[in-house]
């Protein structure tokens, strides 16, 4: 039942994305791209309970690299986005 | 005590909603040039909410490697993120998409390591979110190695690569099947005797790198955007996937967000190609030149040059004056100096405007971020379909190492490989200035009849110079 759940969530939550968004001017194109990146980089969440839960240190080892590479992907996302929106003025 | 009460299952999950809902308002926000800075300041708190309430779970019982990871990781992010050089733009964002899928690969697999029981719901999501990443992974690193120029740029096609392609993932898909299901077709088949899962993985990890190799080498430096987008949308879906593999909502709602955003992108452009995705991913666009042989009998008449100095009195007599940068501009560049001359025009009385192909360079977007770091105003910058209707009353266009984006033989000549593409219509203004280093054809590998038409001159030379050049001829 709770697999249902879940898929549930994921459908529903596509539609919701595709609504959201469908209408981008270009302008924003890549700040978009990179903002929603930045977004992904969610999976940390997963990487931090394997780095940090009372596991094997195989699933450790797995999940502390996965935590660098997710906090990489949410600090360098939600900077380098923010960085180029403080860019984009109407004069 | 109070720390039980923010341990409690039910706050956890609260606080997953709350930074859900924040993604979700952060990114409808960054679909607009007004809010989108604050935009992904909401994101960004849904971010820091979600993980400070992870780090409080009961789960966790040792922060010391988390605190290893997560300052080690945000500090090379951080410190990418301030140094990277808009012009590099496009490397950064492919390599972060990479890094996102091979975290939601390693979470998948570590999953898998600390899986007690056989379940057949993990092992689905833990393989598609295995396979997802593994793509997203390799794809990326080619991407990022084509766009930084440590590849080729070039499309790298070999024979048989389609059904290496196909092969790869059928025996993808073969492989999951027993991973999933435990049941080994080779053990029916052969009679092997190893279904050990951790060995199923690492092959599911190797043939997934693979695929994602074979998927991104065929594409060419003009279809990156393509390609980009694309590997945006996979790295949210394996965050989906990876969100299956924990039981997780959050990373569910977040990645197919993503993923999405990405799709549209995608989408958006393909159309502005006039090309499907599939012909994009498997089309190897531009790996041959002899494509242009098929135009050459109909380009007629003679390359017009031009100098600075003439350029410059045309120019001075003009009233409105249409700039369209491309891929070349980001090269030398010129941006800089581009807006310098956009703003001299404008001293001078006339009007100017910048018609930005959505294709234009090497990502979605990338000629709107070099502009913008150039400090041009984004209300000056248009779109084909709304500067197209108006062009025959512009009175000179500037091509600034933009190519296939204003060919006419999109339009004209129904055997050109760009034929129904929607391009810039530049040649039906008064007069075309066309800033090129030399008469090569574009990526695509395709003749430009417009460099050849009665109404265009060529000013040939490194694009920043020409531009310097006529900026100084102004001042003077």
């Amino acid at each position: 039942m709770e697999m249902m759940l879940l898929l549930f969530v994921l459908v529903l939550s596509i539609f919701l994305g595709f609504e959201l968004i469908n209408k981008v001017p270009s302008t924003l194109h890549t700040p978009l791209m990179s903002g929603a990146n930045a977004i992904s980089g969610i999976t940390l969440v997963g990487a931090i309970l394997s780095s940090g839960g009372d596991s094997s240190s195989i699933t450790i080892v797995l999940g502390t690299i996965a935590v660098f590479l997710a906090s990489l992907n949410v600090v360098g996302g939600y900077l380098v986005t923010n960085r180029m929106l403080r860019m984009f003025k109407k004069k | 005590m109070i720390l039980e009460a923010f341990q409690n299952n039910t706050f956890i999950n609260l606080s997953y909603i709350l930074a859900s809902v924040l993604f979700i308002f952060g990114l409808k926000m960054l679909s607009s040039p007004d809010t989108a800075q604050r935009g992904n300041f909401v994101s960004s708190l849904g971010m820091l909410l979600a993980v400070v309430v992870t780090l409080l779970s009961k789960e966790i019982v040792s922060f010391q490697f988390i605190l290893i990871g997560l300052i080690g990781g945000g500090a090379v992010g951080a410190i990418a993120a301030i140094r990277i050089k808009m012009t590099s733009m496009p490397e950064l964002v492919a390599l972060l998409n990479g890094f996102g899928g091979a975290s939601s690969l390693l979470v998948a697999s570590a999953e898998l390591f600390a899986l007690t029981t056989s379940n057949l719901v993990a092992m689905i999501a833990i393989g598609i979110a295995t396979i997802i990443g593994g793509v997203t992974f390799s794809g990326s690193l080619i991407a990022f190695g084509k766009l930084s120029e440590i590849m080729p740029g070039k499309p790298y096609l070999f024979i048989g690569q389609k059904i290496l392609t196909g092969l790869v993932i059928l025996l993808l898909l073969l492989l999951l099947f027993q991973f999933c299901s435990g049941i080994f077709f080779a053990e029916i088949l052969f009679g092997f005797d190893w279904i050990n899962p951790q060995y199923a993985l690492i092959l599911l990890i190797a043939l997934s790198l693979l695929l994602g190799i074979l998927l991104a080498i065929p594409i060419g430096g003009a279809d990156m955007p393509v390609i980009i987008a694309l590997l945006n949308s996979y790295s949210g879906l394996a965050a989906c996937a990876a969100g299956f593999v924990i039981g997780n909502n959050v990373l569910i709602v977040a990645g197919s967000l993503v993923g999405a955003s990405g799709l549209i992108l995608t989408n958006i452009m393909c159309k502005a190609m006039n090309r499907s995705l599939l012909n994009v991913l498997f089309g190897g666009f531009g790996a041959t030149d002899s494509s242009s042989s098929s135009g050459e009998g109909k380009v007629q008449g003679d390359v017009k040059p031009i100098n600075i100095a003439d350029s410059y009195l045309i120019l001075e007599a003009a009233s409105s004056v249409l700039i369209v940068p491309g891929y070349g501009m980001a090269v030398s560049q010129a941006q800089h100096s581009v807006r310098e001359l956009g703003e001299l025009l404008q001293d001078n009385g006339c009007e100017v405007k910048y018609a930005i192909h959505p294709v234009a360079g090497r990502m979605p977007g990338h000629m709107n971020v070099l502009l913008a770091e150039a400090n041009v105003s984004y209300d000056v910058l248009v779109e084909p379909q709304d500067v197209n209707p108006i062009m025959d009353t512009i009175d000179v266009c500037i091509v600034i190492g933009a190519n296939d984006v204003v060919n006419p033989d999109a339009r004209e000549d129904e055997s050109s490989p760009i034929y129904g593409m929607p391009v810039i219509e530049v040649d039906r203004a008064k007069t075309v200035f066309v800033l090129k280093r030399s008469m090569a054809s574009g990526f695509a590998g395709i003749e430009n009849s417009l460099f050849f038409k009665q109404n265009t001159r060529m000013l040939f030379g490194d694009a920043k110079e020409s531009v310097s050049g006529l900026v100084s001829e102004f001042k003077s």
